[in-house]
């Protein structure tokens, strides 16, 4: 579904990524796991296109898309949740999800504001309210949902968990869990471990713009000097 | 005056109103989305009316002519639009503000003189609207009734405005964009598109703007930088990107003016804009109904001014000072020439590249400087030397009252700020015949008997303009140097280390300002003679070109830039017929092929 291979990228000449490999299945669910700085989020802007790589291939369903302006990579069905949430604080949830949306896609779910509103319940309840007044867990919730409109078959989610309350956490990993039954391929960053095994079928780790380790999610969970080694502050 | 006079002016106002808004309006939805100051906007306004004017004669003056006409010349302006933003803009959407804004202004440049080709440099009048060529009796005043069409206009253009950003799926997108393009295209929406869309919608405003006031004024050639500047204060003091506060700047600034010439004072119309304009900034820095800018960009410009004065410099000057034995007459004039416009662009290189306040009106300076030599020397009678200091002095007083509207803003606003201020010092050099000699200039600027010989005069200006020179290189690289360029690069962390911004960027106002001044005062004695053209905004523009193609990274660069423009200046105007028009081209080749300038081009610069 989504493969990445020999990553480079770079912000001006302060080189970030130095060669990262990934492959992610459809109905799988990868977590990039690694420290503030490590990479996870430069890696995830450029697959994305937000960040022009340096080298490397990044090939999704079938198209080459490293190198690709950020609209086309997301008119080919792949997905991008920012980490700092980046909602259109001057937009009504109704106007954001609109802005998301994108027209039904071939053997992707096809989202509309109902299915979304069963998804995350408290949406339906601010339909009309400002981005910008709601909460930081709703904000989480509504650019998970904005991106969703675009009825993606690969999502890339930055730090889902970061910043939110216990309770919207959960809700984070039920939908992430929702989204992989309806046969999505989910690559996460996260810094919280516990989200992760939660919701994640394998693991890499990321140190220094490198991946250090590949496996399921079971081996980092028994092994606990990996987490230590790479995660742990 | 009367309740029903007060009310007609009032009305006329609205009417004025009207059309400033349709302009501003496409100023500040281009600006929302794009983040581009289009300064070829008054240019789009100005080539409504001309096309108006032409197609209103082709098709026939019934109502079906006028208002067909009047509406193809709009859409014909966003057909012109679009084509500027996709060839010329679209390449620059990551490139620093200053290449981006000089980009706009070669528009201006060769709008203006393709105007010049198509329809000659006469005024082009416009026939009256049709059916509404009558006046309706209104507080026993005659009220024309195109005006009242007007006023009814400019309000539900603002509603339909408003529909298309609420109500409208484009609209949803517009506004998306102008929070966070980046992430409107994480999310599949063709920035390329709406950018293209805007840009076509915004001119065909503009253009809509001008082909409206047909009946009211003739098309000239002046149009696109008068517009222009009006434009600029009603967004700034409307707040950028805001059509509401728009609206309601437009309103505030035509009712103004309209009371103005009721009152039998419109030469005050010029100073109640500037004085709105410095009140409303003062109490909300971001215009009426403007939010504050998320984080000002970083100027990309690369400007370092390090590194001791090569021994090059040293030759170089003293080549200088041998040249009057090796050269005589209109050669050693176009030396002058070159020298005084070297220290012009040397405080304009201070100010846009190390204090990183990019300005569109420098030239107002010099020709403070150069108009208060010069009324010193023939209205007052003072000697020269006592003239000559004067310049500087007046420049920096004219600097210091425009810092007090303009250093609490940076990066576009202060550009459309400072081409506002030079619009405004360039009108009253016209207007007020009394001192400045209106249009006809001032007369018998000549130097002192002692240096009247072109040599001796050459060498003062070269004593002059090398002392300045030095002086500005040493402050460059003093404390208070180092302390604006802390600030230019990073307000915040400036301020949070204890440094005085405003403060340091009023000091480098003023210093820039005072060395312009300088420069003016310098040329008012070369010439002889002053005209309003020694302050107009193209001059300002020269002077960028100027700092451009010398390079801001180098202090050396505004020398370099001044020798070459002076010498393709002179060679071109003799060839060449629409010289305004080959500047604009050789700006639009610096910006996309050479955009560190020649200094820049050649290596001196390190790193």
């Amino acid at each position: 579904m989504l493969t990445v291979a020999g990553l480079e990228a770079a912000y001006g000449r302060a080189q970030v990524l130095f060669g990262v490999d990934l492959a992610l299945g459809p109905g799988e669910v990868l977590v990039l796991l690694g420290r503030n700085g490590a990479g996870k989020s430069t890696t995830l802007k450029a697959i994305m296109g937000l960040l022009t790589p340096t080298a490397g291939t990044v090939t999704f369903d079938g198209h080459s898309i490293a190198g690709k302006p950020p609209h086309e990579i997301a008119r080919l069905g792949l997905g991008y949740v920012p980490e700092d949430r980046r909602v259109f604080a001057g937009l009504t949830v109704a106007e954001n999800l609109d802005v998301g949306r994108q027209p039904d896609r071939l053997g992707a779910p096809a989202w509309n504001e109902d299915r979304l509103f069963r998804l995350f319940p408290r949406l339906a309840e601010l339909r009309s309210r400002r981005a910008g007044q709601m909460s930081g867990g709703e904000q989480q919730m509504l650019t998970v949902a904005r991106t969703l409109m675009g009825n993606p078959r690969g999502l890339l989610l930055d730090e889902p968990s970061e910043g939110l309350a216990p309770v919207v956490v959960d809700a984070m990993a039920d939908a992430v869990l929702a989204l992989k039954r309806e046969g999505l391929a989910v690559l996460l960053s996260e810094q919280n471990l516990r989200f992760a095994l939660r919701v994640a079928d394998r693991a890499a780790i990321i140190e220094q713009g490198r991946i250090r380790f590949v496996g399921p999610i079971a081996a980092l969970a028994a092994d606990e000097s990996l987490a230590r080694a790479y995660l742990a502050v | 005056m009367t309740a029903a006079a007060l009310a007609s002016y009032l009305l006329t106002g609205l009417a004025g109103a009207s059309s400033l808004f349709l302009v501003a309006a496409g100023l500040s939805l281009i600006f929302g989305v794009t983040r581009i100051v289009n300064f070829a906007h008054g240019s789009f306004f100005m080539l409504g009316l001309y096309l108006a004017a032409t197609l209103v004669e082709a098709f026939g003056r019934t109502p079906l002519g006028f208002w067909g006409g009047v509406l193809l010349a709009s859409a014909a302006v966003g057909v012109f639009g679009t084509i500027v933003e996709i060839l010329i803009l679209r390449r620059l959407y990551g490139a620093p503000e200053l290449l981006q804004l000089l980009a706009t202004f070669a528009v201006v440049l060769i709008v203006k003189d393709a105007a010049l080709w198509l329809w000659g440099p006469e005024d082009v009048l416009g026939p009256r609207a049709p059916g509404l060529r009558g006046a309706v009796v209104i507080f026993g005043r005659a009220v024309p009734e195109y005006d009242l069409l007007l006023i009814a206009l400019g309000p539900a253009v603002l509603g339909a405005l408003w529909l298309l950003l609420a109500r409208t799926r484009f609209g949803r997108l517009v506004r998306a964009a102008t929070e966070d393009r980046e992430m409107a295209s994480a999310l599949g929406v063709d920035q390329a598109r709406l950018f293209t869309l805007v840009f076509a919608l915004g001119s065909a405003l503009a253009g809509l703007g001008g082909a409206l006031q047909l009946p009211r004024e003739p098309a000239s050639l002046g149009l696109d930088l008068a517009i222009v500047a009006d434009a600029f204060v009603v967004v700034v003091v409307g707040g950028l990107g805001s059509l509401p506060g728009a609206f309601l700047a437009a309103l505030l600034i035509a009712e103004l003016k309209a009371l103005c010439i009721g009152l039998g004072v419109s030469k005050l119309t010029l100073v109640i804009e500037f004085l709105v304009m410095a009140i409303v900034l003062a109490i909300r820095p971001h215009g009426l109904l403007g939010r504050p800018e998320a984080a000002p960009r970083a100027s990309a410009v690369d400007a370092d001014g390090a590194g001791s004065t090569p021994p090059l410099a040293w030759i170089l000057l003293g080549a200088a000072c041998l040249l009057p034995l090796v050269l005589g007459g209109y050669p050693l004039v176009l030396a002058i020439d070159v020298l005084i416009l070297a220290l012009f662009a040397a405080s304009l290189r201070w100010l846009v590249g190390p204090a990183g306040l990019v300005s569109f009106g420098h030239a107002a300076f010099f020709g403070l400087g150069a108009y208060a030599a010069g009324i010193a020397t023939v209205k007052l009678g003072w000697p020269m030397a006592a003239s000559l200091a004067l310049a500087p002095v007046a420049a920096g007083i004219g600097a210091i009252a425009f810092s007090l509207v303009a250093v609490r803003l940076s990066g576009v606003y202060l550009a459309m700020l400072s081409l506002a201020f030079a619009q405004i010092v360039w009108s009253l050099a016209f207007q007020w015949d009394a001192l400045t000699g209106g249009s006809n200039g001032l007369v018998g600027v000549w130097p002192s008997a002692d240096v009247s010989g072109k040599p001796a005069y050459y060498l003062l200006t070269l004593a002059v303009v090398a002392l300045a020179w030095l002086a500005l290189r040493r402050f460059e690289r003093g404390r208070l140097g180092h302390a604006i360029r802390a600030v230019r690069d990073s307000p915040l962390r400036a301020e949070a280390v204890g440094l005085d911004v405003s403060g340091l960027r009023r000091a480098a106002l003023l210093v820039s300002g005072a060395l312009a001044g300088l420069a003016g005062g310098l040329f008012a004695f070369s010439k002889g003679s002053l005209s309003p053209e020694t302050l107009s905004i193209p001059r300002s523009v020269d002077g960028l070109v100027m700092v451009l193609l010398g390079g801001l990274a180098s202090p050396f660069g505004p020398i370099l830039g001044a020798g070459l423009f002076t010498w393709l200046q002179d060679e071109a105007a003799r060839r060449v017929d629409f010289w305004r028009a080959l500047v604009g081209l050789v700006i639009l080749a610096l910006v996309f092929f050479v955009p560190r300038g020649l200094a820049g081009f050649f290596g001196t610069h390190r790193r």
